[in-house]
């Protein structure tokens, strides 16, 4: 029967279409502290300026009750246009970006560098102490570099949260 | 098209509301609203009354939006203005009333400053309406009027505040017609999927014990959906029950109907809930007062839900056939669907379906005992039923209209069980936020939109004093509001749970240093009375129903008596207690022994 509570949770990557307006993140993020939805991360960018639209990134996790009732729920704010599970809805990719400083010196700043060579992340500022790197990735591959870097001097990481896409053809 | 600005802001506001329709604002002004009192002034076509406190502007709002289907419109101003009306917002939010809050607010170039009278009005009424706006700009204010109407009567209906700075109040503005204001980005579904309306008349089709449970979304859908629901329970002959929100959509003197159900409603109901084997809700919205404890909900039924707001299917209930749109128009293809399709409903076990029920309905559950003899005290329950059958004798005499509004708490529910409504919109109350302090400022609302009506307030003596100063209100605009104060000297609901569940201790819940109601009415330039026995009340109903102006009548009733039925919380549906009149006081207590999570819930 469909009609049984299920308990296990799921991770789902939502990506909204809100009109760019004053108060609009307010609202989303109000909606998911109001009702106790987790945020793992959040992004919102303006995405198209010619009809004032920004797009919102959410990844959160919950049963799939909470999950179809946190998609629902978005989806009756006046400001937002679609809202689309790109977990469920197929094939997705999910990117972000982080700056990492590392500061160090001798032996462990050489190792950084490699290690930095090997992940293809690049170096956008350099002394002679210390290195920011750039790295865009899946979550998994930027949480792995930054734990490579703690031993080595890692000093500061500044991080985009996701930015989600459908694959192929299919658009939001 | 946008003419030559020669209109200031407050004017354009004025003339976008007429265009609305609107006839009626409730409201208190203020420093940053001048503007809209000068253009008020200088024009007839809205009236405007003035409360004394804008909590009470919103509740009235509110009682005039349910008593007519129309939107409610409030006018306060900024600051303190827009905080007093939060609790009237989220009462509109929980019970989906169409409100429209117009907020006065610092000009523009203060906002944030910390500016005398300053509030984030939109920032704390964010979670407290359906939508929210700030105009910042002249060019603005017209399309975001006639949107913020559209949002608020639209779909699942809501309140919705218009936040305009005081500056945009005075400076000049276009005008935009409704039909050009763009209303493209909120159009709710409101047409059922027809899929999933075959699937829900072949599952009805299917049910050997039914049950319909209707809600306050049949109601706000307008009265052609009551009379589309009675065409639906006669033609299928299933029974139906109601929530608090519902009451009237379908006539509570009717033999298929059930009473309400839930936390205070009828043994019959709940006890059918519980032992149904397909659910049709209408319009409800699977409320915890409703479902008693979740897991033992309705655990043998296939369930349908209809609702207008795709988050409350599936919310707190997971249902098998979920269908989206509105109440009246779910029903109308519910209603053809049935009659289209051949297959037979299974008649024989509906009857015996119904023979059950009647075995339940024999306990005559809400049963009470009331003394006859000459100063014998008054039970609450009594003097509802007699206020119920003097009002509707008199009124078969007279022709009048009678609605009905409630404060919170025992004499809410004793009202929604022994005062039986045949129509929809005659029943205002505070059902999801449960606002003490409601039902005399929404008794002045009702009685604004039906000025020849039989009007009253049924309240407690601690919920009045929420909102006693509206009296005044009463007073200036002449409103024969009738205030039927059940008058048990506590906080009679606090008290029952204080004696069902925290051992007697009677913790802050009796009303010390109560007023004299029948002085307070005399001050209040209305009229008071008092009965404190039962040959008593009689004479003071008819005295009360007869006075053409407000009065208060201040009932003393039983102090012990509680209010049952009675699904104690974290319970289930026949888990409930049926009290004094059916139980030894052995077994109530036994049975109101509640689990540590239920003692936890509210």
């Amino acid at each position: 029967m469909s009609a049984q509570i299920e308990k296990t949770e799921r991770t789902a990557t939502i990506a909204v279409l809100v009109d760019n307006e004053p108060g609009i993140l307010a609202r989303v993020v109000g909606l998911f502290s109001g009702r106790g939805y987790n945020i793992d991360s959040l992004t919102v960018a303006a995405v198209d300026a010619a009809q004032m639209r920004s797009r919102i990134n959410i990844v959160t996790t919950g049963t799939e009750m909470v999950i179809e009732q946190i998609k629902a729920q978005l989806s009756r704010l006046v400001p937002v246009y679609q809202v689309s599970d790109l977990t469920r809805e197929g094939p997705h990719i999910a990117r972000e970006m982080a700056m990492i400083k590392v500061v160090a010196t001798g032996e462990s700043r050489v190792e950084s560098l490699r290690l930095a060579d090997a992940f293809r992340a690049r170096v956008i500022d350099a002394t002679t102490g210390s290195f920011v790197f750039e790295l865009t990735g899946a979550t998994d591959k930027l949480d792995a570099f930054i734990e490579l870097m703690r031993p080595l001097g890692l000093a500061e990481v500044s991080r985009t949260g996701i930015a989600a896409i459908a694959r192929g053809t299919r658009t939001i | 098209m946008s003419e030559p600005k020669s209109e200031s802001g407050a004017e354009i506001l004025i003339r976008a509301l007429k265009d609305q329709g609107v006839e009626v604002i409730f409201g208190y002004p203020g420093g940053a609203v001048l503007p809209i009192y000068d253009a008020l002034f200088n024009q007839n076509a809205i009236r405007h009354i003035l409360v004394r406190q804008e909590g009470g502007a919103v509740h009235a709002a509110e009682g005039y939006a349910r008593s007519t289907g129309k939107v409610g419109v409030v006018l306060v101003t900024s600051g303190p203005g827009a905080t007093n009306a939060v609790t009237g917002l989220v009462d509109a939010l929980m019970d989906s009333i169409p409100v429209i809050c117009l907020t006065g607010q610092v000009p523009t170039h203060l906002i944030g400053n910390d500016a005398f009278q300053e509030a984030d009005t939109t920032g704390i009424t964010r979670p407290a309406t359906k939508h929210n706006y700030l105009v910042r700009r002249s060019e603005d204010l017209a399309r975001v009027v006639h949107e913020a109407f559209h949002v608020a009567r639209t779909g699942r209906p809501g309140p919705v505040v218009i936040d305009l700075p005081k500056d945009i109040l005075i400076a000049p503005a276009p005008y935009t017609e409704p039909s050009l204001a763009t209303q493209a980005r909120y159009n709710p579904r409101t047409e059922p999927d027809p899929g999933q309306i075959a699937k829900a008349v072949a599952l009805l089709k299917s049910a050997h014990r039914p049950v319909i449970y209707s809600g306050g979304g049949v109601i706000n859908a307008g009265p052609e959906a009551s009379v589309l629901l009675n065409e639906l329970v006669r033609l299928t002959g299933f029974p139906c029950t109601s929530t608090l929100m519902g009451l009237g959509a379908y006539p509570a003197k009717d033999p298929l109907f059930l009473g309400m159900l839930g936390m205070h409603g009828t043994y019959e109901a709940n006890l059918a809930m519980h032992g149904c084997d397909v659910l049709l809700n209408i319009g409800a919205r699977f409320d915890d007062r409703v479902t008693g404890r979740l897991n033992a909900f309705c655990p043998n039924a296939k369930k349908i839900h209809a609702d207008i707001d795709p988050s409350s299917i599936n919310k707190n209930v997971p249902v098998d056939v979920p269908i989206v749109g509105d109440a009246a128009a779910v029903l109308r293809a519910l209603l053809a669907a049935w009659k289209a399709d051949t297959q037979k409903p299974h008649t024989q076990a509906i009857a015996e379906w119904w023979r059950q029920i009647d075995i339940w309905r024999g306990k005559e559950c809400l049963r009470f005992t009331q003394s006859m003899e000459k100063g014998a005290v008054i039970k609450p329950q009594y003097a509802i039923q007699r206020l119920y059958e003097i009002s509707q004798e008199m009124n078969a005499k007279s022709g009048k209209e009678t609605y009905i509004t409630t404060e919170v708490g025992q004499h809410q529910m004793w009202a929604a069980q022994h005062f039986h409504f045949m129509k929809p919109n005659r029943w205002m109350t505070s059902g999801g936020l449960g606002t003490m302090g409601y039902g005399l400022p929404a008794a002045m609302g009702v009685q604004i939109a039906h000025p020849d009506a039989l009007v009253i307030d049924i309240a407690g003596e601690a919920s009045i004093l929420m909102n006693i100063q509206e009296m005044g209100t009463l007073a200036q605009y002449r409103l024969p509001v009738k205030v039927f104060i059940l008058n048990n000297e506590y906080m009679g609901m606090v008290r029952q749970w204080q004696e069902l569940l925290h051992g007697g201790r009677y913790s802050e819940s009796y009303s010390a240093a109560l007023p004299d109601f029948v002085k307070l009415a005399d001050s209040f330039h209305a009229s008071g009375l008092r009965a404190t026995s039962v040959d008593q009340l009689d004479d003071v109903i008819r005295e009360m129903l007869t006075i053409d102006r407000a009065v208060i009548a201040d009932i003393a009733v039983d102090q012990k008596e509680n209010c049952y039925p009675m699904i104690p919380s974290g319970a289930a549906h026949n888990e409930m207690i049926l009290g004094p009149e059916h139980e030894t006081a052995e077994q109530s207590s036994r049975t109101a022994g509640v689990t540590d999570a239920g003692l936890a819930l509210v």
